[in-house]
């Protein structure tokens, strides 16, 4: 029974990987001129996940759209952080593909890797933060949206309880949760945020049970920061509203959903594919916001208001002109103590690296 | 008691699908087939039972579907461990591999073009809760009633399974094909057709467990919506010692532990989230390890002696 489970292990680990690639690969052109531009992806879920993915493949068909035959692109779904990581993006570099995006944190010290290896192939890596001569980061001011999302739900909310089932406590999640929480206590002072982890990025039971046990709590509209639209559908069968996150969820849940932070890469991805292309690329760290249309709030369900979506335009020009963002001073922490003196602003440096919660959030960062 | 209610609720609800694909993998091993396919072929009976639902409204084709592809898949790991006696952990697996891919590619491909042919994010018909009027409000007793069909019919399949297996002629013969293939066949029992039959029967059973998250839990088909469960099922299975009785338990501190933990969560509690979200492995981990030493002290209970071995009539 010990040599079987070894066995087990070891194939189950093995075999994990191998599968479910797929390449999306247009017939070629007979008559195009010149050789395409090959831009490859890899994807941490597949593009069906409504989510994460699905925006970045969105993206991946702008880029189609925008350029026709002059680009070729491929994507591997489901590929695992880590040396599996390296291995497909290894393989595309070596197919003679010239950009290629890894659209997952993890797979930033793998893309590193290949990317010292490969000086003429230029490495695009989503959410991280190494960068080098031909590897560049890229991310969005999500949390801007998630502001104005944060507002309408403080807005809306009767029990002033609102949950969030949130994936991991890392920066990336705790600035969410953090602009959200700000965002809902600037119309309403009472509103608490409650936080559960669920140490997943993606588990459909779990969510939805993450979700039910806040709605038993008394919350009475779920945001989230998770991959996948259970939350939501949990709490529209509760007859309660919700904010969606990644893609438009009101599309796939309905009118309950209120509306949704989401992610518009391809704008970005245009951009950086047609400066590849003119031989413009840079190395760069990129972390666009509103401004530049890569982070969007989505349309509102019709539940709400006409005098809160005015609230929101008023505090989204603001943030869109540069005037003010959200994380300006005074902000406390969850423990009364004050972090962001009144007026000041918190540096990208401190946002990237956010491990402390605001005051209103009932939760912990461990 | 209202939080007792509520959690029995959701923890009945959370352990039906592992309380289906246990059993049944349960009666696979107790005719000493190891099934590793469970994750693929919960997967498959999700996507298809969805489907068929979506496409013509009816529920109940929709589990009969589910059976049937549930069926089939097992057929298959029948097919290769019985008759071509390959290795059942190699099989199962390439089921699961199979089932995994196969369920994520249909997903794909079998939704309305309006959908951009994909599954996800449709609504279809899906069994709700029985409404049991006033009952609905009784401690414990309206969580246990206040269930969809699924969870009804654990009610039913556990004492039946357990009935079947322990005190039945057949059940015992079961029993013996795990134990010892030659003395069953000794005592007239058609060995290899009744491994065929049950290892069919836990994957229709499996199949249910997948049909029950995408037509009653989880409603709708999500890519990989299983996550991971046909695996817990496999430890389950260890966990409940290959009885169906014991099962449930299994099942219920797996789902029950999950609810309990993310309620601690959202009641702003001090224990670290890691560690409330490490709990229900932690405690599978636990209870293995026990029960592994307290078989090997009192040599009571264990696998079935002969799981994971083909029976060749003929070998000496």
């Amino acid at each position: 029974m010990k040599k079987t489970l070894r066995i087990i292990c070891a194939l189950a680990i093995a075999l994990s990987v191998a599968g479910c690639a797929k390449k999306a690969e247009p017939v070629a052109a007979p008559a195009a001129p010149a050789a395409p531009y090959k831009v490859a992806f890899i994807y941490i879920g597949v593009p069906g996940d409504l989510g994460w993915t699905h925006e970045h493949d969105v993206g991946r068909l702008a880029l189609e759209a925008a350029f026709g035959d002059k680009v070729k692109t491929a994507f591997m779904e489901n590929v695992p952080e880590g040396p599996d990581a390296t291995r497909v993006i290894r393989q595309y570099a070596q197919d003679g593909y010239d950009m290629i995006f890894a659209t997952s944190f993890g797979y930033m010290d793998p893309m590193a890797e290949v990317a010292a290896e490969f000086p003429k192939v230029k490495f695009v890596h989503c959410s991280g933060y190494k960068t080098s001569e031909n590897m560049s980061t890229y991310f969005g001011r999500i949390y801007q949206a998630r502001y104005l999302s944060g507002i309408v739900a403080g807005k809306m909310t009767k029990t002033n309880i609102i949950g969030y089932p949130g994936a991991f406590p890392i920066p990336e999640v705790v600035r969410g949760i953090n602009a959200f929480t700000l965002g809902a206590r600037s119309v309403n002072p009472k509103v608490q945020v409650r936080v559960v982890w669920t140490n997943t990025w993606y588990d459909p039971v779990k969510e939805r049970e993450a979700a039910v046990a806040l709605l038993d709590a008394g919350a009475d509209i779920i945001a989230q920061h998770q991959d996948t639209v259970e939350p939501q559908k949990a709490a529209q069968e509760r007859g309660k509203f919700s904010i969606g996150y990644d893609s438009d969820m009101r599309k796939f849940v309905g009118d309950s959903v209120l509306t949704s932070p989401v992610w518009n890469w391809g704008v970005y991805y245009v951009d950086t594919v047609r400066k590849g292309m003119d031989g413009t690329w840079k190395s760069s760290q990129y972390w666009g916001g509103l401004s530049d249309d890569v982070v969007r709030l989505a349309d509102f369900s019709p539940a709400v208001p006409q005098d809160v979506r005015d609230l929101v335009s008023t505090q989204k020009v603001k943030i869109v002109g540069g005037t003010w963002d959200v994380f300006t001073g005074p902000i406390k922490d969850n423990s009364g103590k004050l972090r962001v003196n009144e007026g000041a602003k918190m540096s990208d440096e401190e946002l990237l690296s956010f491990a402390w919660l605001v005051e209103g959030v009932v939760g912990k960062v461990q | 008691m209202g939080l007792i209610t509520s959690l029995l609720a959701i923890t009945l609800r959370a352990g039906t699908s592992l309380v289906y694909a246990t059993i049944g993998e349960t009666y696979a091993e107790r005719a000493g087939i190891l099934n590793l396919g469970l994750e693929g072929i919960m997967l498959m009976g999700a996507v298809s039972s969805f489907a068929t639902a979506y496409y013509t409204g009816s529920l109940a084709l929709a589990i009969i579907v589910a059976l049937g592809v549930g069926g089939l898949m097992a057929l298959i790991h029948a097919f290769l461990s019985v008759t071509m006696k390959a290795n059942q952990v190699v099989s199962g697996l390439s089921i699961t591999l199979f089932g995994t891919g196969f369920a994520s590619f249909l997903g794909q491909r079998l939704g309305p073009a309006s959908n951009g042919y994909y599954l996800v994010g449709l609504t279809g018909p899906r069994f709700t809760p029985f409404d049991i009027g006033g009952l609905a409000n009784v401690p414990i007793l309206g969580a246990v009633l206040g269930q969809d069909i699924f969870t009804w019919g654990t009610y039913l399949l556990i004492p039946l399974a357990w009935f079947y297996l322990y005190r039945t002629r057949n059940g015992l013969s079961l029993r013996a094909i795990g134990e010892n293939p030659r003395t069953a066949d000794a005592m007239g029992v058609n060995v290899n057709r009744a491994k065929y039959g049950y290892t069919i029967f836990g994957g229709m059973l499996t199949a249910l467990g997948g049909a029950h998250l995408a037509l009653a839990y989880t409603p709708g088909w999500s890519e990989n919506i299983t996550g991971g469960r046909g695996w817990i099922v496999i430890a389950l299975v260890i966990f409940s010692m290959w009885n169906p009785a014991r099962a449930i338990t299994g099942a219920l501190i797996f789902g029950g532990i999950n609810a309990v933990q993310f309620r601690l969560q959202a009641s702003g509690t001090n224990i670290p989230a890691a560690f409330l979200n490490m709990l229900p492995y932690l405690t599978t981990i636990v209870v293995l390890v026990a029960i592994t030493w307290w078989e090997t002290l009192s040599k009571r209970v264990g696998s079935p002696a002969s799981l994971g071995t083909a029976y060749v009539r003929e070998d000496k």
